[in-house]
């Protein structure tokens, strides 16, 4: 069955926002059923992501790590490549970031120590991400399966590591000794401090500004130059990308390298940006996240920009409410999020052909006013 | 009582807009019980649009559908089925693992067990093979039968479904003459039988050949309708289009030069050893067209992606110029362009374009590397766009509208816009898979003309095309291929259609007559 492309601004506009109101509906039924307010749970959430300065940091701080991934993941769409090895790639990423800042924190100045770092996590990210990209080419391995796999090498990996090599000597925890001050970057308090407003302390860092730069990145990369063309070509028409004279393999290596990278950034905002230590765990399912972020912002830099926002304030109001209601556990909050995006990212589609048909008869309508008004 | 039945299918003031193309307009045609009805039309008219509102692929806008008399809603392929319409799909939906009776059965078994569904269909098959002369073992796996049985698969599918009324949708695109015929002879088979079909075809000798009645589309209009027998070809070609046209292509003798490309004793071997060409010898001389004739399926279409470097060859050699290209030094497509090759795909779909990218992008793909569309860096987009309007007026590409979806263009102005691209290269060579495939009647004279100029530049083309008479317009020498092996050469001015069809066949021997 074809039927009419809806308009724009019902497509990417409308439907995302009757999807959400939908998720909110049977949230509030399930909040109910846990006997709380919906409305209050509601207005809790909300004012617990933005309603006051530090909230706002903490919203946008879970969102920069967002955009990485839902940018890595949608990247890797474009190619026709379902890169679900997100998780994995930020994780070693980090470790890149970590590496770098243990060893030249004393010996290299801040501004050369975090360019190196953000290159490290993104080499690191890409080559977590080249081998499943060099085997699928190469040896036919899907992806899909690879990706996944080199999720859990990667998190023995870490855990090898922090708890035998990079520990901090005498620690307990599995934790690096602290980066040197020259290693860390700015939070933006800081730095809103220093042009004399105040604001609360939050862990939202210059990463964001980096984050933005990778959504023009992409953008351009994707759309206006001829990598990006070849990617594309590849991602909706392998055949074509052949006649084309591209050569796949590498196209897929690349593409699968460059996501990597940009979900190797989440260790630059997690390990320089906030945490000034290598630790365990700091990917904390960003990497899966991804895809429902690049799956709800229609793998636009735009959409993902959207999605990573909504995202972000899922997170911290979430927080918020399980702090604030006993009744609605942490438990409950993983809940609620997952039906948000199980409305907004798996389900987009549910509500779409009813808009359709609706549409349909619109346009039929107006097709019929106006043929008898020509006739008139 | 013959006078006063009521028409197998009347359609009344059938309407259908998709935005803002109006596909039918207020279309109102009737097909009498037991006949064979043609309905024809250029690509675009609007035929596969109004077929489609009958099996219930779309819906109508407005209008009224009656099936025997009686009004009907059709609203999915199950009501067709259910109204006893059934269509014989031009892409074979066929599933090739399985057996005829299973794929038969497919969809329409009695019960959740499967076993008495099977015993009553082989029943049911052997009645139909009778009464129709279908014949098919029903235990063949389908994916091992000729084109021409899977089509005969797909009939019967129909027939078991209960069908009384089939939609054929260019049903002869696939076949060799002679299968064709055969195919004839069954739909007068089912004729007999009191069956209704409706042939949609843009061939105006199939049409001649076999019909009773034909319904002539334009612009979504039913613009004529003549009993076969009081018509002629040029008659319905001239209401196709809409003004008179030229079937046959004035052509000048070929001034062939020097060979550009050289094949010899070309192989192919797939991932299973199996070989799909065979020592093929070609040699492609600048100014000629040479034709390729041939049933599809015999090896057409991997000599094709082996010229233009999309397989290496597993055995023999290349040479354009001084580059010798074999299985130790494949080239790949982005170097045979280099070297001056231009290839338009058989399938444009596939290889040729892509859907969701904008026209602008379809006219470079291949040529996206280079000046003055690809910077250091960066695409050049009001360079893509200024080529690609350029490539559109040369070519009568409509709509006129380098930012539209590439699928959103009909298959003719697909088709002409990916020949403007190559052809606009300027290339010493050019590779060409059935040029005009899905393309209407003005299309086509229009394509031939550009070919024919392109030759006359000084261009060794090389056409490959199912299309006898399309092979038989262009080509200055036609080569016929069969299992992979080119089994005859004729000259152009030489062929004649039965010859040709013998050897497509290969049970024509050069000596013989």
């Amino acid at each position: 069955m074809s039927r009419q492309p809806l308009p724009p601004w019902v497509d990417i506009g409308l439907i995302p926002i009757v999807n959400v109101l939908l998720a909110f509906v049977v949230v509030g039924l399930i909040v109910l059923a846990v006997g709380v307010n919906p409305f209050t749970a509601v207005r809790i959430m909300v004012t617990g992501a933005v309603g006051y300065p530090e909230a706002i940091g903490y919203t946008l701080y879970y969102t920069t790590n967002f955009i990485f991934t839902g940018l890595a993941v949608a990247l890797a769409f474009h190619a026709g490549l379902f890169n679900i090895g997100g998780e994995g790639q930020a994780y070693i990423g980090g470790l890149g970031v970590g590496l770098v800042l243990l060893a030249f924190d004393s010996s290299l100045p801040a501004l050369p120590l975090m360019a190196l770092a953000v290159l490290a996590a993104a080499v690191f990210g890409a080559a977590w991400a080249a081998v499943p990209a060099w085997l699928q080419a190469w040896r036919g391995s899907h992806i899909v399966i690879t990706t996944i796999m080199f999720n859990f090498i990667a998190a023995a990996v870490m855990v090898y590591l922090m708890v035998n090599v990079l520990i901090a000597p005498g620690s307990m925890s599995p934790e690096s000794r602290e980066i040197a001050a020259s290693g860390h970057l700015p939070f933006v308090h800081e730095l809103l401090a220093m042009a004399g407003i105040t604001m609360g302390q939050s862990p939202l860092n210059l990463s964001i500004v980096w984050a933005a730069l990778c959504c023009v990145f992409v953008w351009v990369f994707l759309w206006h130059t001829p990598w990006g063309f070849e990617l594309r070509t590849m991602g909706h028409n392998p055949s074509a990308a052949i006649y084309a004279g591209v050569d796949i393999r590498r196209m897929t290596v690349l593409a699968m390298c460059l996501s990597g990278a940009l979900a190797g950034f989440v260790g630059v905002n997690e390990i320089m940006g906030v945490h000034h230590r290598l630790i365990l765990n700091f990917t904390a399912g960003y990497g899966f996240a991804g895809i429902a972020v690049a799956l709800m912002g229609r793998n636009h830099p735009v959409g993902i920009v959207l999605a990573s926002l909504l995202f972000g304030m899922l997170q911290q109001g979430g927080a918020e409410l399980s702090f604030e209601i006993p009744a609605i556990t942490r438990e409950m909050v993983v809940v609620i999020q997952g039906l948000i995006i199980l409305f907004c990212g798996a389900l987009a589609n549910l509500t779409k052909p009813a808009f359709e048909r609706l549409f349909a008869v619109l346009r039929t309508r107006s097709t019929r006013a106006q043929a008898s008004a020509a006739e008139a | 009582m013959p006078e006063t039945s009521p028409p197998a299918i009347e359609l009344r003031s059938i309407d259908k807009s998709f935005g803002a193309v109006r596909a039918n307009r207020d279309v109102s045609l009737q097909v009498a019980r037991g006949s064979i009805t043609g309905i024809i039309g250029e690509n675009g008219a609007g035929k596969s649009t109004l077929m489609s509102i009958l099996y219930g692929l779309y819906e109508a806008d407005s209008g009224e559908i009656y099936v025997d008399g009686r009004r009907v809603r059709i609203r999915s392929p199950r009501d067709a089925i259910a109204s006893g319409i059934g269509m014989v799909h031009q892409h074979f939906m066929l599933i090739d693992t399985f057996t005829v009776l299973e794929n038969v059965v497919l969809g329409a078994e009695a019960g959740p067990v499967l076993r008495p569904s099977l015993a009553a269909a082989r029943r049911e098959l052997d009645r139909l093979g009778r009464d129709y002369g279908l014949r098919v073992d029903p235990d063949a796996i389908v994916g091992t039968l000729p084109v021409s049985e899977q089509q005969r698969v797909e009939i019967l599918k129909v027939l078991y479904r209960g069908a009384r009324i089939l939609i054929l949708d260019e049903p002869s695109a696939v076949l060799t003459p002679q299968e064709t015929e055969q195919l004839f002879r069954i739909l007068q088979a089912l004729r007999a039988r009191g069956a209704t079909v409706i042939l949609i075809t843009h061939k105006l000798r199939e049409i001649m050949a076999v019909t009773d009645m034909v319904h002539v589309m334009r612009h979504g209009q039913v613009v004529a309708e003549r009993r076969t027998a009081e018509t002629s070809s040029a008659e319905l070609a001239e209401l196709m289009v809409g003004r008179k046209v030229r079937l046959a292509l004035d052509k000048t003798a070929p001034q062939a030069g020097t060979p550009v490309l050289r094949a010899r004793s070309i192989g192919l071997r797939d991932s299973r050893g199996v070989r799909l060409l065979d020592g093929i010898d070609l040699d492609l001389r600048a100014g000629e067209i040479v034709g390729i004739a041939g049933v599809s399926g015999n090896g057409q279409s991997e000599l094709l992606e082996v010229l233009a470097g999309i397989r290496a060859p597993s055995d023999g050699s290349l040479a354009i110029g001084e580059r010798v290209i074999d299985a130790a030094h494949p080239a790949d497509p982005a170097e045979m362009r280099a070297l001056g090759l231009a290839h338009v795909p058989e399938d444009r779909h596939r290889y040729a374009m892509v859907a969701p990218f904008a026209a602008n992008e379809t006219a470079i793909l291949g040529y996206h590397n280079e000046a003055p569309f690809s910077g250091t860096c960066l695409l050049h987009h009001r360079a893509m766009v200024g080529h690609c309007a350029e490539l559109m007026d040369g070519y009568d590409v409509r709509p006129r509208q380098p930012a539209l979806r590439s699928s959103s263009f009909s298959g003719g102005n697909q088709q002409k816009l990916i020949l403007a691209r190559e052809i606009a290269t300027r290339p010493r060579i050019l590779l060409v898979g059935q040029p005009t495939r899905g393309v209407d009647i003005g299309a086509i004279e229009f394509i031939h003309r550009q070919l024919v100029a392109a030759r006359d530049a000084g261009c060794a083309i090389l056409v490959v095309s199912v299309e006898l008479d399309e092979v038989m317009a262009l080509a200055d020498r036609i080569l016929v291929m069969f299992g992979g092996r080119i089994v005859g050469e004729v000259a152009g001015d030489a062929a004649d259609e039965r010859t040709l069809g013998l050897m497509m066949a290969n049970v024509w021997k050069p000596g013989e007559t």
